[in-house]
């Protein structure tokens, strides 16, 4: 498989929220706006990319009965950088995500690559395949913020296009629901899978 | 009184799947059936209740008191790991017919972000030890509750003629939709 497979899979073969459906308690939890579903992608993806990194290092000299516990240690260090930069620079968008920057350590998405993919393949495929797995991540998140928000509070990023108050249930939480729902079936009709 | 009302609260009015979006992962995956989602409901009380005491413990008497807040994240999700581990083989030893029932759903259980979110918000509310006990156990009842509740109308929707683009993964997450909005009716029942 070539670098730009290891990269592109991530958007849509092997999309981690539209087609494997993990990591969905962020998913559902933080896109009640666009702005909030990038800053929750992007935090992943800087988590996915460095514990992928480490891993495939540390891979040869982990012995394979406590390899779960250590990268859940690894993932642990670099969500408590992302929680700490966060909280550091960027102090609105920590305060929206809350307690799921810290969640991110029980994200099945990162733990799910450390072990299926980090833990077999060189650092270059591995650093590929957090790349495009987080950026995909990003991509599903946004695009659910945006649709809820579009539909919610006829806004995107904030910027409002129209008077109005929108359909208030997409911003609450049965609204993550419904808008997931109706956007798996799109996904499956796009990808012929149904 | 108080202790009802954290009950009430964590049950029916912020339930933690439905409202909070944790636990999403075994609400979505494990719902098939009613009894396998009992089994996990089990293995969530047991393991939330005892998972927030001891991380209670850790961060009053060993974070707080030397000052190692930013080790709360890899700590506790350590303790989680570990913890699931010695229950696991004390079930195993003590209670082979309950280790029978609840077997299979501990090693799930580690990656449940409802145990460490419970562990995190009863930190972040600032709750002595025995509120957040009650308000472990209250939540792990909401998330049976919800659970069940969705598994029970998830082996209806078996026999629905469903259009094919919704069927499976689509409609399942429409039901949580209105089976959410069904407790939306419950907000404000209690000041929480």
């Amino acid at each position: 498989m070539t670098q730009m497979q290891n990269f592109t899979k991530g958007f849509f073969k092997e999309n981690a929220v539209f087609v494997m459906l993990l990591g969905m308690c962020p998913t559902l939890a933080v896109t009640n706006s666009a702005i909030n579903g990038l800053g929750m992608g992007l935090a992943t993806t800087f988590v996915l990319v460095m514990s992928n990194l480490v891993i495939s290092l540390i891979k040869d000299l982990v012995p394979s009965k406590v390899r779960i516990p250590t990268f859940i240690v690894v993932i642990a260090s670099f969500v408590t950088v992302v929680d700490l930069v966060m909280a550091g620079y960027a102090p609105a968008l920590h305060e929206q995500l809350g307690i799921f920057i810290p969640l991110i350590v029980v994200n099945c998405v990162v733990l799910g690559r450390a072990e299926a993919f980090a833990s077999k393949n060189n650092i270059v495929s591995s650093i590929f395949d957090g790349l495009g797995m987080g950026l995909g991540f990003a991509m599903a998140l946004t695009i659910l913020g945006s649709v809820r928000e579009i539909l919610g509070n006829l806004s995107i990023f904030g910027i409002k296009f129209a008077p109005g108050d929108g359909i208030l249930v997409f911003i609450l939480s049965p609204g993550a629901f419904i808008a997931l729902g109706f956007l798996i079936a799109l996904v499956n009709k796009l990808t012929k899978k149904a | 009184m108080e202790y009802i009302i954290i009950i009430i609260g964590t049950v029916l009015v912020s339930n933690i799947v439905l409202s909070n979006f944790l636990g999403i992962c075994p609400f979505l995956g494990v719902s098939n059936k009613i009894s396998t989602a009992s089994g996990m409901a089990g293995a969530v009380l047991f393991v939330m209740t005892v998972a927030t005491i001891v991380t209670w413990l850790i961060q009053n008497y060993v974070l707080a008191p030397f000052n190692l807040g930013f080790l709360q994240t890899i700590s506790f999700i350590l303790v989680i790991a570990a913890l699931v581990q010695v229950v696991e083989i004390i079930l195993k030893k003590v209670s082979p017919p309950l280790y029978q029932a609840l077997g299979v759903f501990l090693p799930l259980i580690t990656t449940n972000c409802a145990i460490m979110g419970v562990a995190l918000l009863v930190i972040q509310k600032e709750f002595n030890l025995l509120e957040g006990t009650v308000y472990a156990i209250g939540n792990s009842l909401g998330f049976a509750l919800a659970l069940i509740l969705f598994a029970g109308l998830r082996e209806h929707l078996e026999l629905m003629d469903v259009p094919k683009g919704m069927r499976g993964m689509p409609i399942a997450l429409v039901v949580a939709g209105i089976l959410s909005l069904a407790f939306m009716g419950f907000a404000n029942l209690v000041k929480f």
